[in-house]
C-alpha cells in the first residue's frame, strides 16, 4: 500500500488569504468573527460571522469567469492555485490523467440560489441568468479545479454537512493509497454567508449571537464562517523522488455513522471514528500529541466530543492538547475540516498548537487541555482532526510529521 | 380558542396526543418531546401568535422563556403577547 504525502497547501478564509497569514492569525489567537456585511442583515437575529474580508472578486477573476463562479468556487480556485504552486508539481499530459480533485461542500452555490430566488419570488421576474445551474451545483468547485489544472482522473464533490471536507480528504487519501490516482487536489470550500444561508441556521436555535466559545462553560453556540482550503495529496515515493518538500504524511482515516439522531451527536460514533483513524494509521493513542476538535461551541457537541476523547484515549486524554479553531475562523460547514487541517500542519511543522480562543470558564464536562486562548509551543509527532456532522456522520483524519 | 388552548394544541400535536391528555403540570419530557420537538414547538408558537420567543437550544435554562412545564410555557407566551400589544 502506498504512503501519502501532503506537498502543497492553500487557503482563503476569515483569518487570511493564504496559509502564512492564516498561520500567523492562529499563532496570535486572532478572531475572524465580526459584524456581517450582507444584504438584509437587519432581518437576521444572528448578525455576526467569519466573512472573508478585503476580498474583491473582480481583482481575482475575469468577467467571463465570474458569470460561472459562485463565491464557493472562487475560494476553491484561489486555495488550489496556492497549493499547486507550493507543491512544485509539473502537471504534464501523463500526470494529468493520473490526477483528480475531491472537495467537500455542503451548501453548493448558495448565494447564487439566494440571489435567483429573490429574482423570481421576491421581484416577480420570470427570467434568470443562463448559468444559474452551473454556478449553484455542488460539484462546480471540483469541476473548476479539474478544468483549471487539467486534472482528468477521479473528480467529484462529497457532501456530508460539517464532515464533508474530512470525508473528501479521506477519499483522496484512499485514491492515492490504492493507486487509483497519483496526485489529488482535495479539501473543501463553503460560502453560506448570505441571507438565506444564515436564516436557515437561525431556525435551529444553536447559533450564538455574541461569540463562539468552544468548551467554555458559558458557550452559547456556533458561529458560521466561509472560505476554502485545498491540499495536494501525492504518492509518497513520487514526492520523494522528485525532491518535493513534504509538509506531512496523511497516515489514516476513519469514518463511522451514529445511526442515531439527526442533529444530536453520539459519544459512541465519535469514539469509533477516532479509533478507526488510529488503527488505519497504525498509530497508538499515546503517539497522538494534538487533536483538532470539531468543537463547534454548542452545548451538545463539546460535551459529547470530550466524552468521546476520554473514551478513545483513556488516561492519555489528560496529556493530549485539544483545540477548536472555529472560534477564530468560524464554522465553515462543508469546508471546515480542510481549514482545520491547517492547524494540524502548523502543529506538526512549526511546533505551534493553535489555541481555543473565547475560553472563559471551565465546564465540568469538558475538563481536557483545550489550549485556552493562547497558542502553545510543543513538539507534535502525530495528530487527529475531527469532524462530526449532522446526520450522525463522523470523519477523522490522522496526520504524521514528515 | 384562548391562548392556553392554542398552546396546548401545539404541544399536543408535537406529543402525538389529544389536547385533553395534556395537563399543565406536565413537563415536555413527560410528554415525550425531545430537543428537536422543543425547537419545533417554539417555532409553531411563534407562527401562531406572531411573537419572537427568546430561546437558545444551547442553554434552555438561561433563556427568558421558561419551558419547564406546560403551564410555564403558557404563562411565558401570555407575557410575550401582552408585551407586544
Amino acid at each position: 500500500m502506498r504512503r501519502v504525502a501532503i506537498t502543497g497547501a492553500g487557503t482563503i478564509n476569515a483569518l487570511g488569504h493564504d496559509v502564512p497569514s492564516t498561520f500567523a492569525a492562529m499563532r496570535e489567537g486572532r478572531c475572524g468573527i465580526d459584524q456581517l456585511a450582507l444584504r438584509d442583515v437587519e432581518r437576521l437575529s444572528v448578525q455576526i460571522g467569519a466573512q472573508v474580508k478585503d476580498y474583491d472578486e473582480t481583482a481575482r477573476f475575469g468577467r467571463q469567469q465570474l458569470t460561472l463562479f459562485d463565491r464557493f468556487t472562487q475560494f476553491a480556485l484561489i486555495a488550489a492555485e496556492q497549493a499547486v504552486a507550493q507543491s512544485g508539481l509539473v502537471l504534464d499530459d501523463a500526470l494529468k490523467l493520473r490526477a483528480g480533485a475531491i472537495l467537500g461542500n455542503s451548501g453548493g452555490g448558495l448565494s447564487t440560489v439566494d440571489d435567483n430566488y429573490r429574482t423570481v419570488y421576491q421581484e416577480g421576474k420570470n427570467r434568470v441568468h443562463p448559468f444559474v445551474v452551473p454556478r449553484l451545483m455542488a460539484n462546480a468547485a471540483s469541476s473548476a479545479l479539474s478544468m483549471q489544472h487539467g486534472l482528468q482522473g477521479p473528480t467529484f464533490t462529497v457532501s456530508s454537512a460539517c464532515a464533508s471536507s474530512n470525508h473528501a480528504m479521506g477519499l483522496a487519501l484512499q485514491m492515492v493509497r490504492s493507486g487509483a490516482a497519483d496526485v489529488m487536489l482535495t479539501g473543501g470550500s463553503e460560502a453560506m454567508l448570505c441571507f438565506g444561508g444564515i436564516k436557515a441556521w437561525e431556525g435551529l436555535r444553536v447559533m450564538s449571537s455574541d461569540a463562539c466559545r468552544p468548551f467554555s462553560a458559558n458557550r452559547s453556540g456556533m458561529i458560521q464562517g466561509e472560505g476554502a482550503a485545498v491540499f495536494v495529496f501525492e504518492d509518497w515515493d513520487r514526492a520523494v523522488s522528485r525532491g518535493a518538500e513534504i509538509l506531512a504524511e496523511v497516515a489514516g482515516f476513519g469514518m463511522t455513522a451514529d445511526a442515531g439522531e439527526i442533529v444530536t451527536p453520539s459519544v459512541d460514533g465519535a469514539d469509533r471514528a477516532m479509533r478507526a483513524a488510529l488503527a488505519d494509521a497504525g498509530l497508538s493513542a499515546e503517539s497522538i500529541g494534538y487533536v483538532n476538535a470539531h468543537g463547534t461551541g454548542t452545548a451538545a457537541n463539546d460535551r459529547t466530543e470530550c466524552a468521546a476523547l476520554s473514551r478513545t484515549f483513556g488516561n492519555h486524554a489528560g496529556s493530549l492538547m485539544i483545540s477548536s479553531t472555529k472560534a477564530m475562523h468560524g464554522h465553515v460547514i462543508g469546508g471546515t475540516g480542510a481549514i482545520e487541517l491547517l492547524a494540524c500542519l502548523m502543529a506538526l511543522r512549526e511546533g505551534v498548537v493553535a489555541p481555543t480562543i473565547g475560553y472563559e470558564a471551565p465546564d465540568p464536562d469538558c475538563l481536557l487541555d483545550v489550549v485556552p486562548n493562547v497558542a502553545r509551543d510543543a513538539k507534535v509527532e502525530a495528530c487527529l482532526s475531527n469532524a462530526f456532522a449532522f446526520g450522525g456522520l463522523n470523519a477523522v483524519l490522522a496526520l504524521k510529521a514528515a | 380558542m384562548d391562548t392556553r388552548g392554542r398552546v396546548i394544541a401545539i404541544i399536543a400535536e408535537q406529543a402525538l396526543l389529544a389536547p385533553s391528555d395534556v395537563r399543565e403540570d406536565m413537563t415536555l419530557a413527560d410528554l415525550g418531546i425531545d430537543s428537536l420537538g422543543v425547537v419545533e414547538s417554539i417555532y409553531a408558537i411563534e407562527e401562531a401568535f406572531d411573537i419572537q420567543v427568546p430561546f437558545n437550544a444551547n442553554d434552555p435554562e438561561a433563556s427568558d422563556f421558561d419551558i419547564s412545564s406546560v403551564r410555564s410555557i403558557i404563562e411565558a407566551v401570555e407575557r410575550l403577547i401582552s408585551g407586544r400589544a
